[in-house]
C-alpha cells in the first residue's frame, strides 16, 4: 500500500467534509464576539485546502454559499462591539432574507445616532463628560487596541467596588499615555456594573486644542484636588497616574521602575473624602514605544517634557506612532480603606506613608506579573 | 440663620442701572413689592421708551455715581442694588474707556458713597462667573471660595475682578452691613439682548476650533428672582448664579439649529478684533476665554441660602431657542425628515439588490 493509498483509506479523508461554520444571525444586533476555536481549524483545513475545495463544490445547497461568505467575512472585521458604525458599507451587503433584518437595525441605529448628535439632543456632566460618545464611539476604537493588538489579561477586577467611588492609582508608562485609556477599557469592559473610569490629566493635555475637547469628552479632568475630590465625592472611580510626565517619559533602560510620587496629593483627596485607593499595576506600556533617548534641547523648544527617540519614531514618519504589539496585564489590588483616616489629610507623614505603601504595592505586583509574562511579545 | 429670616425688607431701595434691561426689570419689581416704600433709579442715561412703561413706579434720578454720594444719603437709602455694569464696551457710547469709568470708576464711587451713608444697610452687587478668570490649570467646577489663577484677558472679566475688590474693601469697612455678591452665568430668556445672545442668534456661529466650551446659562427670570430676594431678605455673601447641568457650546449651537465654523483661536482673535474695530464686532476676549476654557459653577451654596433653584442651564436655553427659530436651519424636525428619507433610501435599495440577486439564479 503506497502512502496515498494509506491516506485514501483513512476514514474522513474522502468522507469527511468539513463542518461549514454556521452563519452566524446575532438577533440582537452586536457582532459575534471572538471565536477562539477558529484558529485549529484553519490550521486542519489549510494542510489539505484540496478537499476543503472539494467539499465546497459538493455543495448540496447552492444558495447557501453567498452566506456563508458573509459569515466568514464578519470575523476579520475588528470586533467594533456595540452598535452604530457609520452606516456606509453595511448598505452594500445582501440582505439576509431572515426576520430579524439586522443590517436594518444597524443602518437605522447609526442614523438615529447621528440624528442624535447633530441636534444636541444629549446630556454632558458638568465635566464635560459624553457619557454616549464615549460608549458608541471612543470604546470600541479603543477596544481594537486593547483586544487584538495588546491582548490584555485582567486580574483581581473584583478588587474593584461595584458602587461608591475609588481611587485608583497606577504605573505610568509608555511615552504616550496609552496605560490610562486601556486602563478605561479594562475597567469598562470586565466590570459587572459598567463602571466609567474619570481620568485625571496633566493640565498640558487641556493645553492642546484638540486633545483638550478630546479629554474632557472622554470624562478625563485637570488633575487638582477640588477636581478630584468632587468627582469622588459624586462616587466616581477616578484614575490617577502620580509619576506623571517622569513616569511616562521614562528610558526604556528604566522600564518598570516606578518614578517619584510627587508630594502625594492624590493621597490627600482619597483621605479628605474617605475614599478607598485602589493600586493598579500595568504591565505591557513600557514596551509600546521603548524610547531610546530623550532629546531634552529640542522638547525645551517645542515646549514638550520630553521628546522621544524610540527604534521607530523618528525615523519612519507616522509610522513610528504605532506602538508595538506588546503583551499587556493589568492586575487591580485590594482596595486600602481611607475612610478611618479622614482627619489626618493634611498630616504629611500619614500622606507619605500611604502613598508609598501603595508605591510599594505596585512595584511588588509588577514584578509578580513580569513572572507571569516572560516574552514582552508573547501571545 | 435666624437673623436672616428676622431681617426687615429695607424701606428705600437705590437701584442703579434702570436704564438698562436688567436694571429696569428689577427695579419695577421691587417698586410692586408692597413691603418697600420707594424705589429710586439712579442712571445717568434716561431709560429708552421701552422699559420707561416699567418705571412708571419707579423714581428716576438721572445721575452718575459722582452725583450717588449726596443722592443715598439725603434719600436715607437702606440698600443699593447695584447693577450699572456693562459686559461689553458699546462703540455708539464712549467704547472701552466709557464701560471701564461706568464699571470700575463708577463701582468705587458708589461704594465710597454707600459706605458714608449711616442708614445703609444692605448692598447687593451685580457680579459675573467671569471673576474666576480663565486659566488651563483651573478645577472643572468653580465654587465660591476658588481663586482666579490667572488674571483673565476680557475687559469685562477684569472689571469683575475691580469691582468685587472694591466690595471687599467695604465689607472690611462697614462689616455691619450685609453685602450680597451675585456672580451670574451669562443671562439668557426670549427676550434678552446680550453678547451671548446675539451670538447664538447668527445662522453661522464662528467656534474655536479643538475646543468645546462647557457653558452654563441662568435666565432671566430667575436672575431677577434671586436679585429681588436678596434684597427683601438678607443673605450676606458670595454665590454663583446658574443653571444647573452643562451644555457643550457645539451642542448649544445645534440645538439651536445653527451651523458652526471652527476656526483656530487666533484667527478667531484677529477675525473679531477686525469685526469689533468695523462696528459688527460680537465676539471680543471675555467671548473668547469662555470659549477656549468654559466655565461651570457651583450653585449648592444659592440653593442652601436662598431656598431657590434656578431653571436648568438646558431649559433656559430652550426658551432662547424658542424664540429665535427663524435663523435656525439644521432644525431637529429637519433632521428627523432627513433621517427618516435615508433610512427609507437605504431599504429600497436594499430591497431592489435582494430582488436582482433572487432573480439571477
Amino acid at each position: 500500500m503506497s502512502q496515498d493509498e494509506f491516506r485514501d483509506a483513512l476514514p474522513g479523508q474522502v468522507d469527511f467534509e468539513l463542518p461549514v461554520a454556521a452563519p452566524e444571525k446575532p438577533l440582537n444586533g452586536r457582532r459575534p464576539g471572538r471565536r477562539r476555536a477558529v484558529p485549529a481549524l484553519n490550521g486542519h483545513a489549510e494542510s489539505r485546502g484540496e478537499t476543503r475545495a472539494g467539499a465546497a463544490e459538493r455543495k448540496t445547497k447552492p444558495e447557501i454559499t453567498p452566506s456563508a461568505d458573509s459569515s466568514a467575512e464578519l470575523p476579520t472585521e475588528p470586533p467594533t462591539g456595540p452598535p452604530a458604525e457609520p452606516p456606509t458599507e453595511p448598505v452594500a451587503e445582501p440582505a439576509p432574507a431572515d426576520p430579524v433584518d439586522v443590517w436594518d437595525q444597524r443602518v437605522a441605529r447609526g442614523l438615529a445616532f447621528l440624528r442624535r448628535r447633530l441636534a444636541g439632543a444629549y446630556q454632558v456632566d458638568e465635566f464635560g463628560f459624553d457619557r454616549e460618545l464615549t460608549d458608541t464611539v471612543f470604546y470600541p476604537m479603543l477596544r481594537v487596541l486593547y483586544q487584538d493588538w495588546f491582548r490584555t489579561e485582567v486580574f483581581g477586577i473584583e478588587n474593584v467596588p461595584d458602587t461608591g467611588g475609588g481611587l485608583m492609582v497606577g504605573n505610568h508608562s509608555g511615552t504616550f499615555a496609552l496605560d490610562a485609556m486601556m486602563l478605561s477599557v479594562a475597567l469598562r469592559d470586565r466590570h459587572p456594573s459598567d463602571r466609567h473610569l474619570r481620568l485625571l490629566g496633566a493640565d498640558l493635555v487641556f493645553r492642546v486644542p484638540g486633545l483638550s475637547e478630546l479629554a474632557r469628552k472622554a470624562g478625563a479632568t485637570v488633575a487638582c484636588n477640588p477636581d478630584a475630590e468632587r468627582l469622588m465625592g459624586n462616587g466616581e472611580l477616578v484614575g490617577v497616574f502620580p509619576e506623571g510626565f517622569k513616569g511616562v517619559g521614562k528610558l526604556y533602560a528604566d522600564r518598570y521602575k516606578l518614578q517619584r510620587f510627587g508630594r502625594g496629593g492624590f493621597v490627600s483627596a482619597a483621605l479628605r473624602t474617605g475614599t478607598p485607593i485602589i493600586p493598579v499595576a500595568i504591565v505591557g506600556a513600557e514596551e509600546i514605544y521603548p524610547m531610546l533617548a530623550d532629546l531634552k534641547p529640542l522638547a525645551r523648544l517645542l515646549g514638550l517634557p520630553y521628546f522621544p527617540v524610540t527604534p521607530t519614531f523618528p525615523w519612519l514618519g507616522p509610522l513610528g506612532l504605532v506602538p508595538l504589539p506588546s503583551k499587556w496585564m493589568i492586575q487591580f489590588c485590594p482596595p486600602i480603606p481611607t475612610a478611618h483616616l479622614t482627619e489626618h489629610a493634611d498630616d504629611p507623614m500619614v500622606v507619605y506613608n500611604l502613598a508609598d505603601q501603595v508605591r510599594e504595592t505596585i512595584q511588588t505586583n509588577l514584578h509578580t506579573l513580569l513572572e507571569k509574562r516572560p516574552d514582552p511579545f508573547g501571545l | 440663620m435666624v437673623t436672616s429670616l428676622n431681617a426687615a425688607p429695607p424701606r428705600v431701595v437705590v437701584v442703579t442701572g434702570v436704564s438698562r434691561f436688567l436694571g429696569a426689570r428689577v427695579a419695577s419689581r421691587l417698586a410692586a413689592d408692597p413691603r418697600i416704600e420707594r424705589v429710586i433709579g439712579l442712571d445717568p442715561h434716561a431709560p429708552p421708551p421701552a422699559l420707561a412703561t416699567l418705571l412708571a413706579d419707579v423714581e428716576l434720578i438721572r445721575a452718575d455715581a459722582r452725583a450717588a454720594s449726596g443722592a443715598i444719603a439725603d434719600l436715607g437709602a437702606e440698600a443699593v442694588v447695584h447693577l450699572a455694569v456693562t459686559s461689553a464696551p458699546d462703540p455708539y457710547a464712549g467704547g472701552r474707556a466709557a464701560m471701564k469709568e461706568q464699571n470700575v470708576i463708577g463701582t468705587m464711587q458708589l461704594l465710597a458713597a454707600a459706605q458714608a451713608s449711616g442708614p445703609l444697610r444692605k448692598l447687593v452687587v451685580r457680579s459675573s462667573t467671569a471673576a474666576y478668570g480663565a486659566s488651563f490649570k483651573d478645577p472643572a467646577v468653580f465654587t465660591e471660595d476658588t481663586e482666579p489663577r490667572a488674571v483673565p484677558r476680557g475687559s469685562f472679566a477684569r472689571d469683575i475682578l475691580d469691582i468685587e475688590g472694591y466690595v471687599r474693601g467695604f465689607r472690611r469697612r462697614r462689616p455691619l452691613a450685609s453685602a450680597t455678591v451675585l456672580r451670574f452665568a451669562p443671562l439668557i430668556s426670549a427676550s434678552a439682548n446680550t453678547t451671548l445672545t446675539r451670538y447664538f442668534a447668527q445662522p453661522i456661529v464662528p467656534t474655536v476650533l479643538g475646543r468645546d466650551a462647557r457653558l452654563q446659562f441662568v435666565h432671566v427670570d430667575d436672575a431677577l428672582e434671586v436679585l429681588h430676594r436678596s434684597v427683601v431678605e438678607d443673605h450676606p455673601g458670595t454665590y454663583n448664579v446658574a443653571g444647573s447641568g452643562v451644555l457643550m457650546l457645539s451642542q448649544a449651537v445645534r440645538r439651536a439649529g445653527r451651523i458652526s465654523v471652527p476656526l483656530p483661536e487666533g484667527t478667531l482673535s484677529s477675525v473679531a478684533a477686525l469685526a469689533r474695530n468695523v462696528g459688527v464686532g460680537q465676539i471680543g476676549l471675555d467671548q473668547i476665554d469662555l470659549f477656549v476654557h468654559g466655565r461651570v459653577v457651583d450653585t449648592s451654596r444659592l440653593v442652601k441660602e436662598f431656598g431657590f433653584t434656578p431653571r436648568s442651564t438646558a431649559a433656559a436655553f430652550e426658551d432662547f431657542i424658542v424664540a429665535h427659530r427663524n435663523g435656525s436651519s439644521l432644525t431637529a424636525d429637519r433632521l428627523t425628515a432627513a433621517e427618516n428619507a435615508i433610512l427609507e433610501g437605504i431599504r429600497r435599495v436594499r430591497a431592489a439588490v435582494a430582488l436582482e440577486r433572487v432573480g439571477k439564479p
